[in-house]
């Protein structure tokens, strides 16, 4: 047998039981390799459920800085006897199986393409550790720090962690050392020399965050100046608003500590999005933040901002659906459901962001953005990119930036105005009217807000030409709009390529390392990322300049490419779906194998 | 009304406080049918708000969907309104109002948009206990879409179309003294006399506080055997103590006999001066008024008048601990924590 063999490049995955107290061993590990300068890509693939069911972490460690799931594994910590087996099976061959051998493994586990690392974890938490209490919590503890021996890894580094993560209360601290050392004692002694994998201080990180995308999302709401947020917990989003809690907890507060900020949880996600409208009509910066089930009931709320032109941002983090789906896992499929939501002619400007970086930026831009359209804007975030960490470079704010608006009328302005005021009157040609705040201008100003059709001075109207008018202005300022929103990332190959591949959001690093992998292979594609909606001029331009375009996604029926050609106009035939729809982040060595697979039927120098 | 209100004002026509006349509060001409109820709760709030002396344009019109939600296009054209979507006008409003604390909130709605399609938000909004009049133009029955039964019909009232009602009917008034509703009333489209100070004292009101006006609806739910027709209520309307709004600085100059009179101090100063008589009961305690309301539903009667005041409560501003300024005028300086905050926040995540 060849046992894998690296320094700095690896997949690590742990089987838990949940609500064992695994995440936070499991996230030391993690951290540990990114405070090594390693660049690490952790992924939390959890059950919706609080105890009890199985839970795998997964360690992606990659000098290259490869970000994306690569696909496979190398390492399995198996201390979940409900999936002992499926986690014994999955090991790629070569790879090290470390389980608690406090159990002897059955007769079924009879690969000989693989280590096995048995240390007896709970026979050592029985006798070393006092408080039963502390057992199981411990022995997660005992095996990260037998996995810095096995790995090579320097231990004064979880050490510093666990010093760091309890510098409050340093009474924790003793007990989680004692049994990191008790771990790295028992593997020193027992498996010298047992893993060709190994992880090695590098200068690959510098001044790089581990951050997760929520985390990102509501920081951006911060310092874009939202104060009202109407919202109802939903997985994977609720941590955006539990985060931007904590943040303007911290650094909104005025000088008697009353709060520059106001969160309500509401009854369900129709008030949660009434809320948000409500505030934006008022002139406040609002945002919501949910997921699927909760786009599927905004429907309404979305229509009614649509038309009567409300600037409000909505986080949509998405989730496995269709229905309550799988509520815990990742998928990118409410493209379709949110570009077009609510009935009647409906569209929204999503933004795509990638990593926590684009969500801290995209989050804060939405505001200008909804704001100077005066309409919707849906940040198109998911579970994988909300709720893991993610190394990424810290994010900077302009101080000299400002807020923009938009055109809203003040009481001055509204004071000089000499020509006839309409709420929906589009002076400029942009299809983008002027708007006022409710108690601005005692005697200039007001109108009537309405979801009914409405002629250009906001008056109820049943006239067919004034609905009209209305309908066909806001497609000229969703013309507008495709001037504003965040354009494509294209990256050409310099061999002229034929093909070219589309993607966006949390499939972007695994599809940038795929295409690498097929390059490598003498396969040349060009790339283009997604960042928003409407699709620009460039976008077309690419999809023009290829034969056959890839179009990765994480959802099955294609969405994204069902809306290119939508919008486009592209011919069926000429948009190749690569979906991965199984509820997983995305992986490199399946979007390269599944792009292989469909130009290997490909006549020679020909498209699909 | 379809009918056009004479464009001629008498030069001399009372002035409030602030210079204003009573046509500085009307809005547009009514388009519901002629006999609504809903265009003399309209009157009454046009009456109320002048009488107060409430700057127009400092107040915020939110409504939902239905012949009620349609009204705010009839009062008070010089402020700002919002016909929102069906059953959402209490979240809307919560968002409005979250937006600027200094405005006043007239929220309009009616027996279907509240009790049927809306009652989520309804009561959400009532126990979070926003800063805001919440008006139900109730006459049992969906108008808009030709009559028929709402939630709030009486069980074995039957509307124009003649079938009796079997369900049972949701009262708002002691769902909203049950949900922590810190001001309660009950008036009726047709009696001006009350319902005019009952609005002024909402409005006085610092919290959320439901007006509950019964107001037939002339086409569909007016006849004989219905029991939200003007003939039916009132014959069956049973009014509380009586009582006078009193406003801030106004001197309290009727006096009454000990034991016969309760005052009611308002949040800004107002006073609400009870009158008691045999009916009355204690409006500041939720048991009695609870037992009011049902005492007067077994006899077949209405109970009006105010049902409940609670002063001590804490708004939803209150409750968040929002600052002082309006939320929609705070400045970039104010909400932006800068980029060197933003370079603090990164060392947690090194």
């Amino acid at each position: 047998m060849k046992k894998l063999k690296s320094v700095n490049d690896f997949v690590i995955r742990f089987a838990n039981v949940n609500g064992s107290g695994s995440a936070s061993a499991n996230n030391l590990f993690a951290k540990a390799i990114f405070r090594l300068g390693v660049p690490v890509s952790p992924k939390n693939i959890f059950p919706s459920n609080i105890q009890g069911l199985p839970t795998w972490y997964e360690v992606r460690v990659s000098e290259q800085g490869y970000q994306g799931r690569r696909g496979g594994y190398d390492f399995i910590v198996a201390v979940n006897g409900q999936t002992l087996e499926k986690d014994y099976d999955d090991l790629l061959p070569g790879g090290y199986f470390f389980y608690d051998s406090t159990r002897a493994l059955s007769d079924h586990f009879k690969r000989k393409d693989i280590t096995l690392i048995g240390m007896p974890l709970t026979d050592i938490c029985n006798r070393e550790i006092e408080n039963p209490k502390l057992r199981p919590l411990l022995k997660n503890i005992i095996y990260v720090g037998a996995l810095a021996h096995i790995l090579d890894m320097e231990f004064s580094v979880l050490t510093d962690s666990i010093a760091k993560q309890f510098s409050k209360k340093p009474k924790l601290a003793a007990p989680n050392i004692r049994s990191l050392e008790l771990g790295f004692n028992y593997a020193s002694s027992h498996f010298p020399d047992v893993c060709k994998l190994s992880v090695k201080r590098s200068n690959k990180l510098s001044d790089h965050i581990l951050m997760d995308g929520n985390s990102a999302t509501a920081i951006g709401a911060v310092y874009g100046g939202a104060t009202i947020v109407g919202w109802y917990p939903i997985t994977p989003s609720t941590s955006v608003v539990e985060s931007f809690d904590k943040f303007t907890r911290r650094h909104r507060l005025d000088e008697s500590g009353k709060r520059r900020a106001a969160i309500i949880q509401a009854e369900d996600e129709l008030s949660a999005l009434g809320i948000a409208v409500g505030a934006a009509w008022n002139g406040a910066r609002s945002f919501t933040a949910t997921s699927g089930p909760g786009i599927s009931l905004m429907n309404e709320l979305l229509g009614l901002a649509y038309f009567s032109e409300i600037p409000v941002v909505l986080i949509n983090v998405q989730r496995a659906g269709p229905s309550t789906g799988m509520p815990t896992r990742t998928q990118q499929s409410d493209i379709l459901a949110c570009a077009y939501a609510s009935h009647g002619d409906t569209k929204h400007v999503l933004l795509f962001p990638c990593d926590p970086k684009e969500c801290f930026e995209m989050a804060a831009d939405s505001f200008d953005l909804a704001e100077t359209l005066q309409t919707p804007v849906i940040l198109m975030s998911d579970l994988d990119l909300g709720m893991n960490d993610h190394v990424c470079l810290p994010m900077e704010w302009d101080d000299n930036r400002t807020y923009r608006r938009g055109k809203v009328l003040d009481h001055d302005l509204l004071e000089s105005m000499t020509e006839d005021w309409g709420r929906y009157l589009d002076r400029d040609g942009d299809g983008i009217c002027y708007r006022t705040y409710p108690g601005t201008h005692p005697e200039k100003g007001a109108y009537f807000t309405r979801g009914s059709s409405h002629d250009e001075y906001a008056a109820y109207t049943e006239d067919t030409d004034a609905y009209k008018r209305c309908m066909e202005r806001l497609s000229k300022k969703w013309d507008t709009a495709k001037t504003l929103v965040p354009a494509p990332r294209i990256k050409r190959n310099d061999r002229a390529a034929a093909w070219g591949v589309i993607f966006f959001g949390t499939s972007t690093y695994a599809s940038y390392e795929a295409i690498e992998m097929l390059d490598k292979k003498g396969i040349a594609l060009d790339t283009m990322r997604l960042r928003g909606f409407p699709f620009q001029d460039e976008v077309r331009e690419f999809i023009d300049h290829h034969e056959t375009l890839f179009v990765i996604e994480q959802n099955r029926d294609g969405q994204m490419r069902t809306l290119l050609i939508n919008e486009l106009g592209i011919v069926l035939d000429k948009l190749v779906s690569v979906a991965h729809i199984d509820g997983t982040p995305i992986d490199a060595r399946y979007i390269s194998q599944s792009i292989e697979s469909v130009l290997a039927k490909t006549p020679k120098g020909g498209a699909a | 009304m379809n009918s056009r209100r004479p464009v001629f004002r008498h030069p001399d026509l009372p002035k409030n406080d602030l210079g204003y006349t009573r046509k500085d509060y009307e809005g547009l001409d009514s388009t519901l049918c002629a006999g609504c109820g809903h265009d003399s709760v309209s009157n009454s709030i046009t009456q109320a708000c002048f009488e107060l002396s409430i700057e127009p344009h400092r107040v915020v019109k939110l409504s939902g969907i239905g012949c009620s939600s349609k009204s705010p296009a009839y009062f008070i054209g010089k402020s700002h309104g919002f016909n929102s979507v069906h059953g959402r006008m209490p979240s809307v409003a919560t968002g409005a109002n979250m937006a600027n604390k200094d405005l006043l909130y007239l929220g309009i709605s009616g027996d279907g948009d509240t009790a049927s399609i809306g009652m989520g938000q309804f009561v959400h909004v009532a126990r979070r206990n926003l800063n805001m009049v919440y008006i139900v133009m109730n006459n049992g029955c969906y108008g808009l879409t030709k009559g028929q039964d709402s939630a709030t019909a009486d069980k074995g009232s039957s509307s124009r179309k003649g079938r009796p009602n079997p369900f049972e009917a949701i009262d708002l008034c002691e769902m909203a003294v049950q949900l922590g509703a810190g001001f309660v009333a009950r008036g009726f489209s047709g009696d001006k006399e009350q319902l005019v100070p009952l609005l002024k004292a909402a409005i006085r009101h610092k919290g959320f506080a439901l007006v509950d006006v019964i107001s037939p609806c002339v086409t569909f739910n007016n006849n004989e055997t219905s029991t939200k027709s003007y003939h039916w209520i009132r014959d069956h309307m049973e009014a509380t103590a009586t009582f006078d709004f009193i406003p801030l600085r106004q001197e309290i100059t009727a006096n009454y006999k000990e034991g016969a009179s309760q005052s009611i101090a308002l949040h800004d100063g107002s006073v609400i001066q009870l009158h008691k008589s045999d009916n009355s009961f204690d409006i500041t305690k939720r048991r009695s008024a609870i037992n009011a309301l049902e005492h007067h539903r077994e006899k077949g009667q209405i109970l009006t008048g105010i049902l409940y005041v609670n002063e001590t409560l804490k708004d939803t501003h209150d409750i968040l601990e929002t600052t002082d300024k309006p939320l929609n005028a705070l400045t970039q300086k104010e909400l932006c924590p800068g980029n060197q905050t933003l370079q603090q926040i990164f060392e947690n995540y090194r």
